[in-house]
């Protein structure tokens, strides 16, 4: 079965490239038939994704996710675990830019698409060609003083094709479309203010015709949105806000929380105090998932501001929690805080895998949620039951969470307040994972979670709201959580609720994961390895030395050779790398929001500079 | 009839009383505390040049000082100024992070305080915001001069010898000075 998808891949590519642009450009979702999925089943696991819309077959990868479940599951497997040592450069391509290379490259056919950190130049390479030369090149010259409010580096998490466009955020909140034949704008729409402190540095998604774009700055006192743009012509659809007043965050009949704690009119605005939810974060700068069939999106919130807790008292709905919404309509069907009343700039915006798992006998919709608060979550993704959360890395902030109420138990001890310095937070403010996104295989049914172990001391300070300016008030300084290294590879059984293996690394895991029929899993270090593990047992099978530490996104594709590719996007930086990126000085321990003071070694292990990075058997 | 003890007790007291005096005296040179200290005029500004290359013979600059280089209090109200204006939020105690640092050698756009000043009321263009109109000259001039203690670059006696809230740096006090230079690197990721 799986070899019958990759030859009608294959043959779906070799027709695309042998059709006129167009036909390449009309492989997207709803066309992919529902025999994609199969292979999983096919497999003999009950457990498989939800949608591997819009999938476009196992050749190209035209979403960062790979598919609406977030999976990053690639069909290929011509790279195996047994095979994969003898993997080899193929070519390389420097970006010119020199910040955190967070993307992930798209492949559409025979042409590759790269999206750089800010200025956010948009690149197209054609693979037909030995040594895929540039097609083209776009600039969208965002403003330069919008690097004046990116919390953590200039950032930029990827772009999606849709319907023969390249779709991606700009730093300064301008959504663009670019003719993905020929590099020319179709459309560009401001969607955020920078003197609001907004940024947009997140990869959109594309869902029945509307672009998913959210605003970044939950350490600049905005007030977060998800908004759908028209993908024909970048017109406002809706937005809905995070905090406010129900009309707002387009809370209406439709709305069944699954929790009492989460249910009552205007929670958004009675939840904070005075008018604070005008200015308390809840930005949505992470990743979106979609399930067809339900017919609903799911998306995380980030933390509120400022990090010092105590000028908010209350939930401060609906930060630091996910939403599950009508696309067509953005009306929010059911929500769910991770952090109600965070406290320790626990963002619930990461990747959310759409998976229906065997859970107690039965099958379950489920959505899978690897949270910086350290718990794996597994939710009932039709009705926002919260059905288990594990801890997954060392905790001190809380001793679970009680699934009767939905709320975690806090350790009020751990809890960060003005003036007084509270010790061995952990995990630290990035949690126990950040932004950088798991995968998931069908094979092995196991998560595949790149993460960190830090733990920190916070004092809160005084809170001053200036629009456009940081509005955290907490000094931090973070470290390595017991056992000294600070970043780990967890191999995750999101039935059995347990770790199957896991690797130490000395860095935190910033990449994202993918993992491939061939049973490898790919990840880099942030000292510049791009390593390839046996997807089953952990074992490392192969490396290789990148000019840069990597925290890109690895993606694998069919070449119109017919050849199986890794690409990897390599280019220290992020909020874990900024210390090179930005060339800090680490005599200051509370630099980056006291990340420096993890890194300290970092700019003796690894220089800045962006290099695209693609490897195929020899 | 003087008593040993006397005696010994009376050289106490003299030894005391130098103690005191050299205490007294070394306080005195601690600092120079003018009560009335004015900022320089902001129409000092059109003096400032980002560039040494001056085409044709080389002008000789108008220098601006800044009194409140000297002054401890006026540092240490620029202390809690770079707090509460949120400075901190980006370049943190002079480690940088969405900024640049503060407390390196490295200087983009120039560390004289007619450049710091410049810096802070007009803005730079990757990302440092225009505060004109937002604090008063005599608030930036406070500021120019506790950011460059943030490096060593004031008097010792003049630099803030303690910190409010947890340790993360070394005081200003006791931070060596870097010597100044002009950074030929921009913050910002540059274009291909």
């Amino acid at each position: 079965m799986a070899k019958t998808s990759l030859v009608v891949g294959f043959v779906a590519l070799t027709v695309a490239c042998s059709g006129g642009h167009e036909s390449r450009a009309t492989p997207p979702a709803a066309r992919v038939t529902t025999s994609a999925a199969a292979p999983a089943g096919a497999l003999g696991t009950a457990a498989r994704a939800a949608s591997l819309a819009p999938d476009s077959g196992s050749a190209q990868w035209i979403i960062p996710a790979k598919n609406y479940a977030s999976t990053r599951y690639s069909g290929l497997g011509q790279i195996t675990a047994a095979n994969v040592s003898r993997l080899g450069l193929a070519w390389t391509f420097s970006t010119g830019v020199s910040r955190g290379h967070e993307a992930a490259p798209l492949v559409v056919g025979s042409t590759m698409y790269v999206v750089t950190p800010f200025p956010n130049i948009l690149y197209a390479l054609d693979l037909s060609k030995p040594g895929a030369p540039l097609k083209w090149e776009y600039q969208p010259n965002p403003s330069t003083a919008s690097q004046g409010v990116a919390c953590c580096d200039v950032v930029n998490r990827g772009a999606v094709y849709y319907d023969g466009k390249i779709i991606y955020n700009t730093l300064d909140a301008n959504t663009v479309a670019v003719d993905a034949r020929t590099g020319k704008q179709v459309w560009r729409t401001r969607v955020g203010d920078i003197n609001r402190g907004e940024s947009v540095t997140m990869a959109p998604l594309v869902v029945k015709g509307k672009v998913l774009v959210g605003n970044s700055g939950g350490e600049f006192g905005i007030r977060g949105w998800l908004t759908a743009l028209d993908a024909g012509t970048g017109k406002l659809a809706w937005r809905a806000y995070t905090t406010g007043p129900d009309t707002d965050v387009l809370i209406g009949p439709r709305f069944k929380p699954f929790y009492p704690l989460d249910q009552g009119k205007d929670l958004g605005v009675s939840s904070w105090p005075g008018d604070a939810w005008q200015y308390g974060g809840g930005g949505v700068w992470g990743w979106i998932s979609y399930d067809p069939e339900l017919n609903l999106i799911y998306y995380g919130t980030s933390n509120p501001g400022p990090w010092n807790p105590d000028v908010r008292p209350g939930d401060n709905k609906w930060t630091a929690g996910v939403f599950a919404r009508d696309p067509d309509t953005g009306e929010a069907v059911w929500a769910y805080q991770w952090n109600p009343h965070d406290v320790y700039d626990h963002d619930g915006i990461n990747e959310l895998l759409l998976l229906d798992l065997p859970i107690n006998g039965a099958t379950r919709k489920v959505l899978v949620a690897p949270e910086r608060n350290g718990y794996v979550y597994v939710l009932d993704r039709a009705t926002g039951e919260v059905l288990s959360a594990d801890p997954f890395g060392y905790i001190t902030t809380s001793r679970g969470v009680d699934l009767k109420s939905g709320r975690p138990i806090m350790v009020p001890e751990k809890a960060p307040r003005t003036g007084q310095v509270v010790r061995e937070i952990c995990p630290a403010a990035p949690g126990v994972k950040d932004w950088q996104p798991s995968s998931w295989s069908p094979r092995t049914g196991l998560l595949y979670i790149p993460h960190q172990n830090l733990c920190q001391d916070e004092e809160g300070t005084e809170a001053n709201y200036i629009a456009g300016t940081p509005y955290v008030a907490a000094i931090v300084k973070m470290y390595a959580g017991p056992g000294g290294y600070r970043g780990e590879m967890t191999a995750w059984d999101p039935v059995a609720r347990k770790i199957v293996w896991n690797v130490h690394e000395r860095f935190p895991v910033w990449s994202g994961t993918v993992v491939t029929e061939g049973d490898v899993v790919f990840y880099g270090t942030m000292d510049g390895w791009f390593k390839a593990l046996d997807a089953r047992s952990g074992k490392e099978l192969w490396r290789f030395k990148t000019g840069s530490g990597i925290i890109g996104q690895p993606v694998t594709y069919l070449g119109p050779d017919g050849k199986q590719y890794v690409a990897v996007l390599a280019g220290v930086g992020g909020w874990a790398g900024a210390v090179v990126a930005g060339g800090l000085d680490t005599r200051d321990s509370s630099a980056a929001l006291g990340f420096v003071n993890a890194m300290k070694d970092l700019p003796a292990a690894t220089t800045k500079g962006g290099t695209l990075y693609v490897f195929a058997l020899p | 009839m003087s008593s040993p003890s006397r005696s010994g007790c009376r050289r106490r007291r003299e030894l005391l009383a130098a103690v005191l005096l050299a205490a007294a005296l070394s306080a005195c040179q601690r600092e120079d505390r003018r009560f009335r200290t004015w900022p320089p005029a902001a129409s000092a500004i059109p003096a400032v040049r980002q560039s040494e290359l001056q085409p044709g013979p080389t002008t000789r600059d108008l220098t601006v000082r800044n009194e409140y280089g000297d002054n401890a209090w006026a540092v240490s109200e620029g202390k809690r100024l770079y707090n509460q204006f949120n400075c901190s939020g980006c370049h943190f105690q002079g480690g940088g992070g969405i900024g640049p640092p503060l407390m390196d050698s490295q200087w983009i756009y120039g560390s004289q305080p007619e450049n710091i000043f410049a810096t802070i009321v007009e803005g730079r263009p990757n990302g440092m915001p225009s505060f004109r109109g937002k604090l008063g000259n005599d608030q930036v001039w406070k500021l120019v001069a506790y950011v460059r203690s943030m490096s060593g670059l004031l008097a010792k006696d003049v630099a803030s010898g303690r910190n409010d809230d947890m340790q993360v740096r070394s005081q200003e006090q006791s931070t060596e000075k870097a010597r100044p230079v002009q950074s030929a690197v921009p913050p910002a990721s540059q274009r291909p």
